[in-house]
């Protein structure tokens, strides 16, 4: 299969799974993370069914040399628990609790309501760009990573 | 108000986890989107293609769900624009610096066992969870 291909189908199940998890909608999600409110456990088992499935393939393809459109396995070898991962995270989960929108579903709504999300999409890639610039000036050597 | 769906939650995490599956098998790539996205600012030689391909996909696949009849609940964003914006940019830096979102992190991370996206994940799960108290039930409480 093509590689291109194989991308966009991979792309395509992705979108599926959160329109038919309902994470595209940032208000089941702040439902989810308004704990102390009337709280959604829903997205719960989102993550469950996500991660138990992932493993599980993830096992199978462990001893695996290449993938069958590419040359090599990219496992993430990084295994650094350092203040820039946990800064990263608090920062992006500020973010995240703010609006109800992650870098996956703000995606995958654009082609269903791109006039509530674009603005949002727009701001997450200069985010992104920020941090590039700002990781650059810091470490040079780092910056491809 | 919004209601527990946990049998349509389940299933659509058991099809992102096969989404992840599809993109190891196939290309060797974790699904992390923040990841995805990111690589393409800018994209080093041959790493565009099956980005912007994936991305493209991610974008028809709710579209198309609903063209085959399936349900496509609302996207329902009920932030003032600044915050949307100062939202995005806070997502799209922290993702960056933290290196992966709840996809790279919270599922592909956890599947392979790794502390280091564990970490991430319980962090970014706390401090959603504390912004949406705060939000909610002190300044708007």
């Amino acid at each position: 299969m093509n590689r291109i291909l194989a991308a966009f189908v991979a792309g395509l199940v992705f979108g599926v799974g959160l329109t038919v998890a309902q994470m595209t909608n940032p208000a089941k999600v702040l439902a989810f993370l308004d704990l102390f409110g009337n709280w959604d456990p829903s997205l719960a088992f989102v993550m469950g069914g996500a991660v138990a499935v992932t493993f599980v393939g993830y096992r199978s393809l462990r001893g695996r040399h290449a993938p069958v459109c590419d040359m090599s396995m990219r496992w993430p070898t990084t295994t650094a628990i350092d203040g820039r991962l946990v800064g990263g995270a608090a920062l992006f989960g500020l973010g995240w609790g703010l609006v109800g929108l992650c870098p996956g579903p703000a995606v995958a709504s654009l082609g269903i309501a791109p006039q509530r999300t674009i603005l949002f999409v727009i701001a997450m890639l200069v985010g992104m760009a920020l941090a590039r610039w700002f990781g650059e000036r810091r470490s040079p050597a780092a910056a491809s990573a | 108000m919004e209601t527990f769906t946990p049998i349509s939650a389940l299933v659509g995490g058991i099809i992102i986890g096969g989404s992840a599956i599809l993109l190891m098998v196939l290309l060797g790539r974790i699904a992390g989107i923040s990841g995805i996205v990111g690589g393409l600012l800018p994209p080093p030689a041959g790493e565009a293609g099956w980005r912007l391909a994936f991305l493209f996909g991610l974008v028809a696949g709710p579209v198309l769900w609903g063209l085959v009849g399936g349900f496509v609940p609302p996207v329902e964003v009920t932030s003032a624009i600044p915050v949307l914006i100062a939202g995005g940019l806070l997502v799209g830096f922290g993702t960056s610096l933290g290196s992966g979102c709840t996809s790279g992190h919270g599922v592909c991370g956890l599947a392979r066992l790794s502390p280091r996206s564990l970490v991430a994940t319980l962090t970014f799960m706390a401090v959603a969870v504390a912004t949406v108290f705060v939000t909610r039930h002190v300044i708007g409480g």
